[in-house]
């Protein structure tokens, strides 16, 4: 038990300081990386919850694709950060306004927060046993049956997203030479070699 | 399990149906290369026709899939006719548009099915976690479009700010559904009305800012005021039959969204949302009639006008019963038609292979082409509200609710807001009929286009005609949603 402790805190704190530098660093490299970090951690809490299938998820996804995708964008794209940052003081009057405003109404909601009494009655697909049911066969077991429309749906956007993508940003470079190799390969000699009588000294 | 789970899958079938072939146009598409947008777009449109074809038969009466993830019942096939039908006209004003502009290509149709898709499983959602999914297929095939021709920079613009602003609704949405979640423990609407049941004399401050959160982001899909800031640029900047679509298609899908979410899970908590609904109305009603005033562009002009026609049909779900919802579904049938045909006239403005938008440029049509000048006078009389014609009804069910529902202050608002709106209305008859001609338009390059506005034209003029069976059928379709 007090080892579950120890690592609880000590992947919370490694987090929570990981988080603080991603907005802090001013090396927008390092932001990434501290980010990947504080991904990492968070997939420990995950394990020490029980709930393995997320922890992995996480770090497949997030830190496998997501991270590394943010790190190729900040590496390859000439981003200014100064500039970006160049209105900041201008906007922070207004922008902390509106800040303060949502915190004070989530104080007020949080702080009169109850739940209905009927919402006590638990999940709507009963919990399998843990010791039993591994956790990613509970959650496929209702992903693909329950909730097989959505997760379907959910298929549909992506796709619908990399269509968009292809439409919007693919160009048809015109005069660009592809090799095709058939087309080497069909040439016969007639074609490609041409015998020219060519005059002495007369040039071609 | 394993029979209701095969009759869920039924009920979905015109969603499924719609969703392969869109797919199986895309393989069509890439397949057959560049050239083949005319007949992936005619091809949609069959799609479409034989999706609204599976309605009826899928859905006999209410019926509940996935476990409550899904519903189908009159309202929904109501609905989903009136999406299918806008989708399929404004395909069919693209296809020459898309030609001349040299914008064409075979994805343009497929993102238009999928957007359908979206909208058809937004319709027919009972539950948070579908509402969500059918509404970012619909919105990401949208901000797509909308930025379709990208090599102008108000194109993209456009498609931009949808995007972003789009973005921010999604995330309110959630909110407010996480925070309904987190009061019911339950995302089924059914199991939240029976909770909400409970909570009617006086609900938890959280299920409140949940519900606003919520009524916020989808008055920003039905680009009601105040979050109406992105429609007029949008309309401006989007390829004019993607404006079409979009004052059309999601705008329907949206209100059906929101009268669903309004009725079902929290129709108990009326009292609570109704005061949200009528500033919303009266805010839309306002914007949508002053702020067109000024326009100089007819796109732009349209967008303000949509506002105001959203602000009318909130004011008959502000009544919150059986009556107002009629009155919401007559209204949206007939906008669809009044918005046809005036864009069908919208896409015909063009000089020189070019295309105008200036208001303007409509001076004098009556004498250039007589033929559009009077199909646009009748949709502006229309959407002005003249009696005889189709707007008037529309109108008049939605200030009858409201008027029984006791609501005077929003009906008499109503009354003369769209006073002031018939003035610009009124203003594109007067420059038709009255000015000096300017140079005439080119004639249209197809017959589709003249056949659309003549079909909707004549639709408008001649409602009182049929409007029993139509009438007839919204009411069926509102008592769907309270009878269950």
């Amino acid at each position: 038990m007090i080892i579950q402790a120890l690592a609880f805190y000590l992947f919370a704190a490694v987090m929570v300081a990981a988080a603080a530098m991603v907005i802090s660093a001013r090396n927008p490299v390092h932001s990434v990386l501290f980010l990947i970090l504080a991904f990492f951690n968070a997939a420990g809490l995950f394990v020490l919850m029980g709930a393995e299938f997320l922890a992995m998820i996480l770090v497949v996804v997030y830190v496998g694709a997501v991270a590394v995708l943010f790190l190729f964008v900040v590496m390859m794209l000439d981003v200014d950060f100064a500039a970006l940052r160049q209105g900041f003081l201008r906007y922070l009057p207004v922008g902390g306004a509106i800040g303060l405003i949502l915190l004070a109404e989530l104080v007020l909601v949080v702080g009169a927060w109850v739940a209905s009494p009927e919402a006590a009655v638990g999940p709507i697909v009963p919990i399998p046993d843990p010791a039993r049911v591994t956790n990613t066969h509970a959650l496929g077991r209702i992903l693909y049956t329950r909730y097989v429309f959505v997760f379907q749906g959910a298929g549909l956007v992506l796709l619908v997203a990399m269509i968009g993508a292809i439409v919007l940003t693919l160009r048809e470079r015109v005069g660009v030479r592809r090799q095709v190799v058939a087309d080497q390969i069909r040439r016969t000699r007639a074609e490609s070699v041409e015998l020219v009588d060519a005059p002495k000294r007369g040039g071609v | 399990m394993n029979q209701e789970f095969a009759a869920s899958f039924v009920l979905v079938l015109p969603e499924t149906f719609l969703a392969v072939a869109a797919m199986a146009l895309l393989m069509l598409g890439v397949f057959r290369g560049e050239g083949s947008a005319r007949l992936v777009s005619w091809l949609a449109i069959a799609a479409l026709a034989v999706t609204a074809l599976f309605l009826p038969l899928a859905a006999p009466g209410q019926a509940a899939a996935f476990g409550g993830l899904f519903v189908t019942d009159a309202f929904a096939v109501f609905m989903k006719i009136l999406i299918l039908l806008g989708t399929a006209l404004a395909l069919v004003m693209s296809i020459d548009f898309n030609d001349r502009e040299q914008i064409a290509q075979f994805e343009y149709p497929v993102l238009f099915l999928f957007a359908a898709v979206g909208m058809m499983v937004m319709i027919s959602a009972s539950d948070l976690i579908s509402l969500y999914i059918g509404l970012e297929l619909q919105s990401l095939s949208l901000y797509v479009v909308a930025a379709f021709r990208r090599d102008a920079v108000k194109s993209t613009e456009a498609g931009l700010k949808y995007f972003v602003l789009g973005a921010l609704s999604s995330g309110m949405l959630l909110y407010g559904a996480s925070l309904i979640y987190g009061f019911s423990g339950a995302t089924g609407f059914a199991d939240i009305a029976e909770i909400m049941i409970g909570q009617a004399g006086d609900p938890p401050l959280g299920v409140i800012f949940g519900i606003v959160f919520m009524v916020a982001a989808l008055a920003f899909k039905v680009s009601a005021a105040p979050f109406h800031m992105w429609t007029p640029d949008v309309y401006e900047g989007a390829p004019t039959p993607v404006t079409a679509f979009f004052s059309i298609a999601p705008k329907i899908a949206a209100t059906a969204l929101l009268v669903r979410v309004l009725i079902d899970p929290f129709g108990p908590l009326v009292n609570q949302w109704q005061q949200v609904v009528i500033a919303v109305a009266i805010a839309s009603m306002l914007i949508g009639a002053f702020a067109a005033i000024n326009q100089t562009n007819i796109k732009r002009l349209m967008a303000y006008s949509s506002i105001g026609h959203i602000g009318y049909a909130l004011v008959g779900l502000a009544a919150g019963d059986e009556t107002g919802v009629h009155g919401v579904l007559i209204y949206m049938a007939i906008y669809l038609f009044m918005n046809v045909a005036a864009f069908g006239v919208i896409l015909c403005m063009r000089q020189q292979g070019r295309m105008v938008e200036r208001i303007a440029d409509l001076s004098g049509l009556s004498v250039t082409r007589p033929g559009i000048a009077a199909a646009l006078a009748i949709a502006m009389f229309s959407m002005a509200g003249i009696p005889p014609l189709a707007g008037f009804f529309g109108k008049f069910y939605v200030f009858q609710a409201a008027i029984a529902a006791g609501l005077y202050t929003l009906a008499v608002i109503g009354v003369l807001t769209s006073v002031v709106a018939a003035f610009y209305y009124l203003r594109i008859v007067k420059l038709m009929y009255f000015d000096e001609p300017v140079e005439a338009f080119d004639r249209p390059a197809g017959r589709t286009l003249g056949i659309v506005i003549t079909g909707s034209s004549l639709l408008i003029l001649l409602f009182v005609v049929y409007m029993a069976p139509v009438v007839g059928w919204a009411g069926i379709a509102a008592a769907a949603l309270f009878g269950g």
